[in-house]
């Protein structure tokens, strides 16, 4: 577009994409160590950033084998992480089912009726989904308390607890699946109108086909964020064997068992698909979070 | 489209159908009823109220047609209502209570578990044995030459109260001491009676002795301690029973103090001192955090967006690979390498500078350390929403500063920046309120340490708000649950002004769009 000198042009690139190189350098230094630790003999550092002797050990445990040493000692593994990996996906996947069913016919109504309160309400959501749960730990957990008196599935250490907090993390999803309604064109709707249909019938087979897309996108923006989530488990979840991945993860360094190598197989372990499953959405993720809530 | 669709009310199904669904609906409003009185029956009156408010607002919805619209928004308002509104009004509710591991039962619990309270009658202690005949057992109390032999009774875990008769000899046979220990544990709810009307119990594993109550219950709530006479009475503003003297008996019950947990904040140089410290951080953290993440990311995707770059959605992916990988893994990672003694990170700088910095015990390190990691986890999010927004940036105006002779620095500044900043600002002041509440990475990085000497709680150097009612409510200070509620009124009020703040700016900019 501008005329710019072939000279300095050069010297601007190769310093560009030096900062960018040394810049990736620093960022990668954790994956890439994560990944060496995860093959080191040991759970301490050897005073090499490279394994001399590489081994699987780490790796059998994060699987939930047994490992044998060469010396013939047998090694149990620590902690269940693939049944923290199943507790976490199983909570995720129900969570973002329900959230999205909630969101999905919250956000048609929003967008589609004329109802009195409408954009108190629309707004109230959005002012509501700025306080974090931080603000509310306290209370959920003397709720879940008291709960567990009537019955301990609805109390602490329970999933089914957990999920019905998670289901109420909506808001945010409400307004991006009305912002993606809001742009359906009104005729369609008229047009299933004259045809006949009720409310809930143009809702059921006008617009949930057409929203297909947008709610993919939800489910795996719950789906990370339950898998993700660290404070509501933490309060909520006692026994070892009810742990999801965010919560069981931190017993591998507590000050009195320091389990670094084994804890570095199991990261990357379950590390990993998470991270795929959000490589993939990011481009919504970002698209959602900066057009979904200005639209009014 | 309106009109159309009140044109379908009119249309109804046929009557047997609506009379079902009455039914239906009045049978699961019914079940919500009876859960609100299970609710109301533990002592929970606040949640059956709420319980019975839920079932009525389903019933009517669900019910009539007047209603239809209401029923596609009551799932959503239902779960914002129940698990995010009512918590955070009841959790600041119990900042006005003294609600805590000491003060954690309703009255008539703490009455009920002072009242089972049983002391041992050390006189009456004496030696039994005890007689199987077939399934049912039969308890020999010896006296003398001979002693007690009780009715036969089964053991099966339920209480019973049987009598025992003299006998002139003892039992032919009576059971090993490790049958007995086998039945220890539904023994211990079998009481024998005596002739002279004495009730004994099982005492340790090879006594009885008569157990008594510790209280007895007089007017007005108070309790006799049966053996001294003593008399205790409940002080409904503590939440204790007290001794004629004051003292506190434990279990405490859960009253409203008022103001106190703030007056105990605004008094206790303990508590005091370190809060303003940590509400001092707390903005520090929150401000960096943002300030440094914005910079950084606005930094690469200026340099991503320049069209002489190569390799462009490569550096695009790597660069995102921090935002994408889940949260508690990074900074447990970060944990793990920034440890003091067998931390690679410290590996790298003694072997190339010779030092190992304490990251974990120096207040200013620890922080720093925190900053870094924050940064590291935060800049990508920036860097894709600047992205976007850079896009936005009409090229004419860049070109023309650029012919008029501004240089590259200069057309940041006053072009691009004025530019991208009012949409940004919405999501800036949204980062704000994230590490303002970032607990998790304080939690799982550091816990708050190092500690702050001098405090009456456990409280940290790199300690948030958030992070230090966490640990008033659930770690290591006995889950004073009231402290923690009165602190969060105080994040409350803050996260108010930010999300108010916040509100006003995307109003703008959707006015704007």
């Amino acid at each position: 577009m501008i005329v710019e000198n072939k000279r300095s042009l050069l010297v601007k690139k190769i310093a560009a994409h030096t900062f960018l190189l040394a810049f990736l350098a620093v960022i990668m230094f954790p994956f890439l160590m994560v990944v060496s630790i995860s093959f080191r003999e040991g759970n301490f550092s050897v005073g090499t950033l490279i394994p001399q002797n590489p081994t699987l050990e780490h790796w059998y445990l994060a699987f939930g084998l047994e490992y044998t040493r060469a010396n013939g000692t047998v090694v149990q593994p620590p902690y269940p992480v693939l049944l923290w990996m199943w507790n976490s996906i199983k909570l995720g996947v129900i969570s973002a089912a329900g959230a999205l069913a909630i969101a999905t016919i919250s956000a048609y109504a929003l967008s589609r009726i004329q109802f009195r309160g409408r954009m108190a309400f629309l707004d109230s959501l959005l002012i509501i989904q700025m306080f974090p749960t931080t603000l509310a730990l306290v209370a959920l957990f003397a709720i879940f308390d008291t709960m567990g008196d009537i019955s301990p599935i609805i109390g602490i250490d329970s999933h089914v607890s957990l999920i019905l907090v998670y289901l109420s993390g909506v808001m945010m999803h409400i307004w991006t699946i009305k912002g993606y309604f809001d742009s359906i064109d009104p005729a369609l709707d008229k047009a299933a109108a004259i045809d006949g249909a009720t409310p809930w019938q143009t809702f059921r087979f006008v617009f949930l086909p057409l929203a297909v897309p947008i709610m993919s996108v939800v489910f795996v923006l719950v789906f990370i964020g339950v898998v993700n989530d660290y404070p509501i488990a933490s309060i909520l979840l006692r026994s070892e064997e009810n742990m999801t991945l965010a919560t069981g993860s931190r017993f591998y360094l507590s000050q009195f068992e320091y389990r670094w190598g084994d804890f570095a197989a199991a990261a990357i372990l379950s590390g990993v698909p998470i991270t795929i499953v959000f490589l993939i959405a990011q481009r919504y993720l970002v698209s959602g979070l900066s057009e979904g809530s200005v639209k009014g | 489209m309106t009109v159309a669709m009140e044109a379908q009310l009119g249309a109804r199904g046929p009557a047997w159908r609506d009379v079902a669904t009455k039914v239906v609906l009045a049978l699961a409003s019914l079940g919500i009823l009876f859960i609100a009185w299970i609710m109301y029956g533990v002592g929970q009156a606040l949640f059956g109220a709420c319980l019975v408010m839920l079932a009525l607002a389903f019933f009517v919805i669900y019910g009539f047609r007047r209603y239809y619209f209401a029923r596609f928004i009551f799932p959503g308002a239902a779960a914002v209502l129940l698990f995010v509104a009512f918590p955070v009004i009841y959790t600041i509710y119990l900042g006005f209570t003294n609600y805590s591991s000491f003060n954690l039962l309703t009255f008539e619990r703490a009455q009920e578990v002072l009242l089972s309270s049983r002391v041992i009658d050390e006189d009456s202690r004496r030696p039994f044995a005890l007689v199987g005949e077939g399934d049912e057992y039969r308890v020999f109390l010896p006296e003398g030459e001979g002693g007690f032999l009780s009715d036969p009774f089964p053991l099966d875990g339920e209480p019973i109260s049987v009598s025992a008769a003299a006998v002139d000899a003892p039992p032919a046979a009576t059971l090993e001491m490790r049958d007995v220990v086998a039945l220890r544990d539904p023994l211990s709810r079998v009481d024998v009676t005596l002739p002279n009307e004495m009730v004994l119990r099982a005492s340790g594993l090879r006594e009885f002795a008569f157990v008594e109550p510790v209280f007895q219950e007089i007017e007005d709530g108070r309790l006799e301690n049966v053996q001294t006479g003593a008399i205790l009475t409940p002080n409904q503003n503590v939440g204790f029973y007290q001794t004629a003297e004051g003292t506190n008996v434990t279990p405490g019950w859960r009253v409203f103090i008022g103001s106190g947990n703030f007056e105990r904040i605004a008094q206790s140089q303990g508590i005091r001192g370190p809060l303003v410290g940590i509400f001092i951080w707390t903005i520090t953290f929150a401000v960096a955090s943002t300030v440094l993440c914005f910079a950084v990311g606005l930094l690469l995707a200026t340099i991503l967006q320049w069209e002489h770059m190569r390799f462009r959605a490569l550096y695009r992916i790597l660069l995102i690979l921090p935002y994408a990988v889940p949260g508690f893994i990074s900074i447990l990672v970060f944990r793990g390498l920034f440890n003091q003694n067998f931390g690679e990170i410290n590996l790298i700088l003694s072997a190339v500078f010779g030092i190992r910095p304490s990251w974990f015990t120096d207040p200013f390190l620890a922080r720093a350390m925190l900053l870094m990691v924050n940064v590291w986890l935060g800049y990508p999010y920036m860097m894709l929403l600047a992205m976007g927004f850079l896009q936005s940036v009409p090229q004419e105006q860049k070109k023309a500063a650029i012919l008029e002779g501004a240089g590259a620095l200069r057309v940041f500044f006053t072009i691009t920046l004025p530019q991208i900043l009012p949409p940004f600002l919405p999501l800036l002041l949204a980062t704000f309120a994230f590490n303002f509440n970032n607990i998790v990475l304080i939690l799982l990085l550091t816990t708050g340490g190092p500690d702050i000497p001098g405090t009456v709680i456990p409280a940290g150097q790199t300690d948030i708000l958030g992070s230090f009612t966490f640990r008033i409510a659930f770690m290591d200070s006995g889950q004073q649950f009231g402290l923690a509620g009165a602190i969060t009124l105080i994040i409350f009020l803050v996260v108010s002004a930010i999300a108010y703040a916040n509100f006003v700016a995307l109003r703008r900019t959707a006015q704007k769009g």
